[in-house]
């Protein structure tokens, strides 16, 4: 593939830069370093034209909505937490896919006034409750939020489960479905307008790899 | 002493030399430009009755509002946000002329939240407005303007990017959308969000040809758009084709005047859906990822002032232009530095050198610091009785 106009790819380590390689592979780039054991934060590509950044997945917006990035790969849960405006997210991904759901204790309800809800997932957890008409305090937490209704800091949690075997394992079960949760390719404005020749040819070439995975 | 006390409210800058005056030089060289073009300055105030700020805008302006409650009447009273509708007011309200009437402006405008306009609160807001004519070619005039604005600002390497707002009004107008499906449509438009129109299209219930169209939109954007999508659209009604009509028309009006610029289409550019009834335009530049002016028709706005005009015009923050510009802008002050003395000659000499339009600073007697830290370059001395200015 061969791409006219620089671009910078803003990434995240760990399971969303290892699924989205065979993606990259499939549109003829690939980093030149291992993030896992570089320590380089921008990464060269064998293509010149090729940048990719390792940042933090919630940063990724940000740098993608200033700019900072063409394009970047952002789970569908840093979106819904950060707005989304200021960006294009046109594609899908498919990768490091679960579920956004409220989880507790076995037989702990949904209902109930004010109920405490420990979650990272500040934005998506108050929309959803607004959405069923019920005031609940949010207890806004970076981990381990499986932690929170065992030493009775909140009612209930909301996190992202995949295979649920962490929540098992602390003796809570899923309760309810918040939203599917996958990877976006999410766009700068700007440099769709300004790349477009470039970022399409990327967008169709993730597509078709996207395609042939499925 | 507590720190925190000096600290500005987030979101709110203030200008120190040299930068402040480079944005009044920058200032007065647009409003000139304005002139040159025949369009009328006004100075709206910079507090009015809400209603007045707010009619036929959107709720996101209402939200960008400061609001205070007038301690005379009982009512509330807005902090201009955009000074746009206030310039629709005064042509509807107080000029009502009938022939096509052109204004300009420029003022601080005060936002509560940060916006895209690098993350300030209080950019200083400044455009020009087109009403009485309805025809591409005064779309054409503001689309020029805003180019000769964003060079004479110093600003290069500007891409435009055209849409129009009437082809998705009227393709879900067609489609039969209610209120709040097009709303939800509007939203994942605005974000190119593929996956999620395509779950809110099958969600419609559509004839196959509707949903051909409105799934189409997003991808309707590039140099080649209008093309694909006159064969996309080409189903469609009337206000459709029109609408695609005068994006062509305006695009070859452009291409003949600046046929240096590079133009993209995107018709799922909804920029101010919410008020604007025509084509919508904005500017960018490579070094950064946002848009640094915008414009676009917005034909009803006067109507709610009692007055239906066409209208169309561009805005953009000085401040982001001035910190785009090409730092050779910068101005470099050079004064002549005066001793302290009593002698009239002197007195009268500095006189004239500021009649020249020299700067000169007089030494007080005293003071600290000697002429190069007054950033002066000069001084004047005595030779005989004259007072002579030599170089330091």
């Amino acid at each position: 593939m061969n791409f006219e106009t620089p671009i910078t790819i803003a990434l995240s380590k760990g399971r969303i830069f290892e699924q989205t390689l065979p993606l990259l592979a499939h549109a003829g780039i690939e980093p030149l370093d291992d993030p896992e054991t570089s320590r380089k934060l921008i990464m060269d590509t064998n293509h010149p034209h090729v940048k990719l950044v390792i940042i933090r997945a919630t940063d990724v917006p940000t740098y993608v909505q200033w700019g900072a990035a063409d394009l970047g790969v952002a789970g569908k849960d840093v979106l819904l937490e950060h707005g989304g405006e200021g960006l294009y997210e046109p594609l899908d991904l498919q990768i490091a896919r679960c579920r956004l759901m409220v989880a507790g204790a076995a037989g702990a309800s949904l209902e109930g006034n004010r109920l405490r809800i420990a979650t990272k997932y500040v934005e998506s957890a108050r929309r959803f409750f607004a959405a069923r008409g019920q005031q609940v305090e949010i207890i806004k937490l970076y981990g381990s939020m499986e932690l929170a209704p065992l030493v009775g800091l909140s009612d209930l949690i909301v996190d992202l489960v995949e295979s649920g075997n962490t929540l098992k394992a602390n003796g809570l079960v899923p309760l309810e479905h918040i939203a599917d949760i996958s990877s976006r390719m999410v766009v700068n404005k700007a440099s769709w307008k300004m790349k477009h020749g470039t970022v399409m040819q990327l967008l169709d070439a993730l597509q078709e790899a996207i395609g042939k995975a499925a | 002493m507590n720190n925190v006390h000096w600290l500005l409210p987030e979101g709110i800058d203030e200008l120190l030399p040299p930068k402040a005056l480079l944005l009044e030089k920058k200032r007065r060289d647009l409003l000139d430009l304005f002139n040159s073009w025949g369009y009328d300055l006004i100075q709206p105030p910079f507090i009015e009755y809400l209603e007045s700020l707010l009619t036929g805008t959107g709720g996101d302006l209402d939200l960008r509002t400061f609001k205070i409650t007038d301690q005379v009447t009982g009512r509330t009273l807005g902090i201009r946000a955009d000074i746009t509708p206030q310039a629709a007011r005064i042509d509807a309200h107080q000029l009502r002329r009938d022939a096509p009437t052109r204004l300009c402006y420029v003022g601080t405008v005060l936002n509560t939240r940060t916006d895209g306009f690098a993350g300030s609160r209080s950019p200083v807001q400044i455009g020009a407005e087109l009403y009485g004519h309805a025809g591409e070619e005064s779309d054409q005039e503001i689309l020029c303007l805003m180019l000769e604005t964003l060079e004479k600002a110093g600003v290069e390497n500007v891409y435009i990017d055209l849409g129009h707002v009437g082809i998705f009004r009227a393709l879900a107008e067609e489609s039969g959308l209610n209120k709040q499906q097009e709303l939800e449509l509007f939203d994942a438009l605005q974000r190119k969000a593929v996956p999620e129109i395509t779950v809110l299209l099958a969600s419609y219930n559509l004839t196959p040809e509707h949903h051909l169209r409105l799934s189409s939109l997003a991808s309707l954007s590039g140099d080649d758009a209008l093309v694909r999508a006159q064969e996309l659209l080409s189903g469609a009604g009337e206000s459709v084709q029109s609408a695609l009509k005068q994006m062509e028309r305006l695009s070859n009006l452009l291409a003949e005047q600046r046929p240096d610029v590079p133009v993209h289409f995107d018709l799922a550019e909804l920029r101010g859906y919410h008020y604007h009834t025509g084509v919508v335009f904005a500017a960018f530049v490579p070094e950064l990822g946002q848009e640094i002016a915008r414009g676009g028709r917005y034909d009803d706005i006067g109507q709610l002032f009692g007055r239906a005009r066409p209208a169309c015009g561009f805005s953009a923050d000085l401040k982001m232009l001035m910190r785009l510009a090409n730092s050779e802008n910068l101005v470099e002050q050079v004064g002549i530095f005066a001793p302290s003395d009593d002698d009239p000659v002197l007195r009268q000499r500095i006189r004239e050198l500021r009649a020249e339009g020299r700067r000169v600073i007089v030494a007080l007697p005293g003071q600290k610091g000697d002429a190069s830290s007054m950033s002066c370059g000069e001084a004047l001395e005595k030779q005989g009785v004259e007072w002579v200015v030599k170089p330091l």
